[in-house]
């Protein structure tokens, strides 16, 4: 009769597979902003074109550091995993400072192409593009968001199961973003590049 | 500051955008404002504000949400008849000379509104009020997956609602677009009023909220069902939910995302669809197909499956092809993603591209001819009893089949090119919607109705009601098939006497009339049943002999639905339960209930709070509403103690008295 209780086996398993699924959900959103950039990319209306805009190894640089963040944070979701707090949360931590000095980075590229006039009101291409990495950028930020609650409540609480597995859905998170992200590399910065 | 000083000149009470009196926006005004202040009014006469706060407002009861978004389904739909109303008022009178009752511009409001309205507040709130308070029945569950997250879903959509309403109330002002707001009418450079901003919020909060029920609905499918009770023994209504489910999955996040591009385009200035700076407006009409089209089906599979409960019951009869029934479900909902091009041929893709949709579209008849056979057969030969419901479906079959063939002629890309845009394609929908979806529904009420509130519904009155909607739906919708073939468009507010259009319009109007008479009736049936409910108690559980599991627990259910989770062996459970010897006396259990809690409502209220800020450009109120909603997450996530006990004691009691 163990179906009378909501064993915590249960409530881990139904709520990972309910994050899952938002996950899709999350996913066809940024499959429609793919979409989107993908149509409007040419369509710089006499604005300058992803070619002459992307610095790669700037953007390089922010994949390794997301990427990065992204294996700290399996780190700590295993340290979690084996009931050490303390390297879980110094790992968190690790993530989140990775996941910041992303966000900055993301920030000053935008800063960037807003002070050299290439905003999001010069043309179709630099909307899908503002659109596409900004919702990313955001996304990130409310990870870090996240991530600080989750780092504080585990420093007050310690690693209880609701935390455990909320420290699951974060990781899935971050690591979500993360495939966004490779995407995001690939199909604006690295197509941008070379194709004129 | 500024900003808010701004929206000053807009609160005239009596004021239209133009500074002219205008009849109905008044009426409207005193209507809403009276009718909130009546109701603030009788429930601090009646003391009852805590009873609401503690039993209903914070409440995470899927049973007592699904009451709640049906309350707000039915003000809404009365909001959208009277759009309706007023429309077949204009269109009746609005010949030769005469120029009718509204203004052109606030004609085009209403239309706008009115399909708005009854797609997004009317059609998914009934749908997510049967979900609620059906599906963890049927499937033998005491919840559902994410209790607050459900509460948080049907708050948001509240707050959809609440904000198409207070357009009325500040800015005097709605979206002139039509319902889908196809730019580059839609942006800033043609639509430069707060209206179109309306449209996107209302519609963009309780968006997310049935995306969000959507994603808790499916877990709770997959994840809760009853020990025993594996995907082909699940009822047939919670099937055709799950399909349902699955589309708005898929289809939901295409809608937010195109809307929030839309918002970006007139609040950033960005080009995504406008007619210049490279933006493509025609993008936003395939992305709001892709999201519009699965809508259709969001809609219409539930009440499908309301109709195989319905009839399986009132036959007397397992339901003739459980498993063709199933695969038919699952055949719409994947071919119902290839076919959303059908509504535009006539955007010049081509005849290759239109031939394939075209044919995509003429195939989706093949799974719901087989529903419709099927239903037949499960009637044939069976104990028939013409019940409400049973009406509600005989209804259904024959206009549904009549509007779904009406569907598969404007399949043909050369016939629609002549139907494009008339009141044929118009009466082709409506025959789905109310013929299929609201018939669909109101099937289901009448039916679950004695398991929610423990009593039954007026049988009379009910016939009275279904008759008036049979004959006020033919009346006003045959002729506009007609109608369309002579030529006319839709969303016409004036057209030239010799036409000789008016007798038709003027049968329309008729049909109308008696369409508002069968609401009244359904009212009218409301409150008769209220009043002699002691002579209608349900006390059995089981008031239509029925098959399922939610016939199982009493009506109305306790409130954890039931007290002993025992295996299902059979697609009918309880059908096959009632046939063999009353088990031995249980053994009950400790039963884990969440608590109730208000951070759904403040979600949704800083959400709603959000929305109406971006629509003003009020920046420093958005931020503090989206500083709102982050806070009361948190909070949320810093609860560690949402859930109690009800320990095996008070359950032994509560089950005795039952």
């Amino acid at each position: 009769m163990s179906q009378l209780t909501n064993s915590n086996n249960q409530v881990d398993s139904r709520n990972i597979f309910g994050f899952w699924v938002y996950l899709m959900t999350d996913c066809i959103l940024f499959a429609t902003l793919f979409a989107t950039f993908a149509v409007l990319r040419n369509n710089t209306y006499g604005g300058p074109s992803g070619h002459e805009l992307f610095s790669l190894n700037f953007v390089l640089s922010e994949t390794v550091i997301l990427l990065t963040s992204s294996f700290t944070c399996g780190l700590a979701v295993l340290a979690a995993g084996r009931n050490e707090k303390k390297q879980a949360i110094f790992w968190f931590v690790v993530t989140f400072l990775l996941g910041l000095a992303f966000l900055t980075l993301e920030i000053s590229e935008f800063r960037h192409l807003y002070i050299e006039g290439n905003s999001w009101r010069r043309s179709g291409f630099l909307s899908a593009f503002f659109t596409l990495v900004g919702t990313h950028g955001l996304h990130i930020t409310a990870g870090l968001i996240w991530m600080f609650v989750m780092i504080l409540k585990t420093m007050k609480r310690g690693l209880l199961v609701a935390n455990q597995r909320r420290l699951i859905m974060l990781s899935l998170f971050w690591h979500f973003l993360d495939v966004i992200w490779i995407f995001i590399f690939t199909i604006v910065y690295l197509l941008g590049a070379v194709s004129r | 500051m500024n900003q808010l000083l701004n929206l000053l000149p807009h609160l005239g009470f009596f004021a239209h955008e133009a500074g002219q009196f205008d009849p109905f926006i008044f009426g409207a005004r005193v209507t809403m404002i009276g009718g909130a202040l009546g109701i603030a009014g009788l429930i601090t006469y009646l003391k009852r504000w805590k009873w609401l706060w503690r039993e209903w407002l914070t409440t995470v009861d899927p049973k007592k949400i699904g009451v709640m978004y049906l309350i707000v389904a039915f003000a809404m739909l009365l909001r959208g008849v009277s759009d309706a109303v007023m429309m077949r008022l204009q269109q009746a009178l609005s010949v030769g000379a005469s120029h009718g009752i509204l203004p052109a511009d606030h004609y085009q409001q209403i239309f706008t509104a009115h399909g708005t309205i009854m797609i997004f507040f009317v059609a998914m709130g009934l749908m997510f009020g049967l979900i609620n308070l059906v599906v963890p029945l049927q499937i033998g569950s005491r919840d559902v997956a994410f209790p607050f997250l459900n509460a948080t879903s049907f708050w948001l959509y509240a707050a959809g609602a609440v904000l198409i309403n207070l357009s009325l109330i500040f800015g005097g002002q709605f979206a002139a677009t039509g319902w889908l707001a196809y730019p580059p009418l839609s942006e800033l450079t043609f639509s430069p009023g707060v209206g179109v901003d309306y449209w996107i919020w209302s519609v963009q909060i309780a968006g997310i909220g049935s995306l969000l029920s959507g994603i808790n609905f499916f877990a709770t499918i997959i994840k809760m069902r009853r020990p025993g009770m594996n995907m082909m023994k699940m009822p047939l209504f919670v099937w055709s939910v799950l399909n349902s489910l699955v589309l708005i999955i898929f289809a939901f996040p295409i809608l937010t995302a195109t809307l929030a591009m839309l918002s970006l385009d007139r609040t950033l200035g960005m080009h995504f669809f406008t007619s210049y700076f490279g933006g493509n407006p025609m993008m936003y009409v395939n992305l709001i197909w892709a999201w519009g089209h699965p809508e259709v089906y969001i809609l219409i599979l539930p009440a499908f499956g309301v109709f195989s409960e319905v009839v399986s019951t009132f036959s007397g009869k397992r339901l003739f092809g459980y498993k063709s029934m199933v695969w038919a479900l699952a055949a719409i909902t994947f071919l119902s993603f290839s076919v959303w091009l059908h509504h535009f041929f006539t955007m010049g893709a081509g005849p290759n591209v239109n031939a394939f949709f075209g044919i995509m579209t003429m195939v989706i008849a093949i799974p719901t001819g087989v529903k419709v056979f099927n239903w037949l057969f499960t009637m044939y030969r069976g104990r028939i009893r013409f019940t409400t419901p049973m009406l509600w479906f005989l209804g259904f079959i024959a206009t549904f089949t009549v509007g779904g063939a009406a569907g598969v002629l404007m399949a043909l890309p050369p016939a629609d090119f002549q139907l494009h845009n008339s009141l044929f394609l118009v009466a082709h929908f409506h025959t789905m919607i109310i013929g299929g979806v609201v018939f669909g529904y109101f099937a289901g009420i009448t039916y679950w109705f004695p398991k929610v509130f423990g009593f039954k519904l007026n049988e009379k009155l009910g016939r009275y009601a279904f008759w008036c909607w049979l004959v006020g739906f033919l009346l006003a919708f045959v002729p506009l098939y007609i109608l369309g073939l002579m030529g006319a468009t839709r969303r016409l507010d004036h057209y030239d006497a010799s036409l000789g259009w008016q007798g038709l319009f003027i049968v329309a109007a008729v049909g109308v009339g008696f369409v508002c008479l069968g609401i009244g009736f359904q009212i009218l049936q409301l409150i008769v049943s209220v009043m002699q409910r002691k002579q209608n108690l349900d006390k059995t559980g089981d008031p239509w002999d029925g098959r399922t599991l939610e016939w199982f627990t009493t009506s109305p259910p306790p409130v954890y639905n039931f007290a002993i989770l025992n295996r299902v062996n059979d697609r009918d459970a309880f059908w096959a339960q009632k046939q063999l010897q009353k088990a031995d006396k249980p053994v009950y259990k400790d039963i884990i209930m969440p608590k109730n809690t208000p951070i759904g409502l403040f979600i949704a209220f800083f959400a709603g709070l959000f929305g109406f800020a971006v629509i003003w450009h009020v920046w420093w109120l958005a931020l503090v509403a989206l500083l709102g909603v982050i806070t009361s997450i948190i909070w949320r996530i810093s609860d560690d103690e949402t859930e109690y006990v009800i320990p095996a004691a008070e359950v032994e009691r509560i089950e005795a008295s039952r």
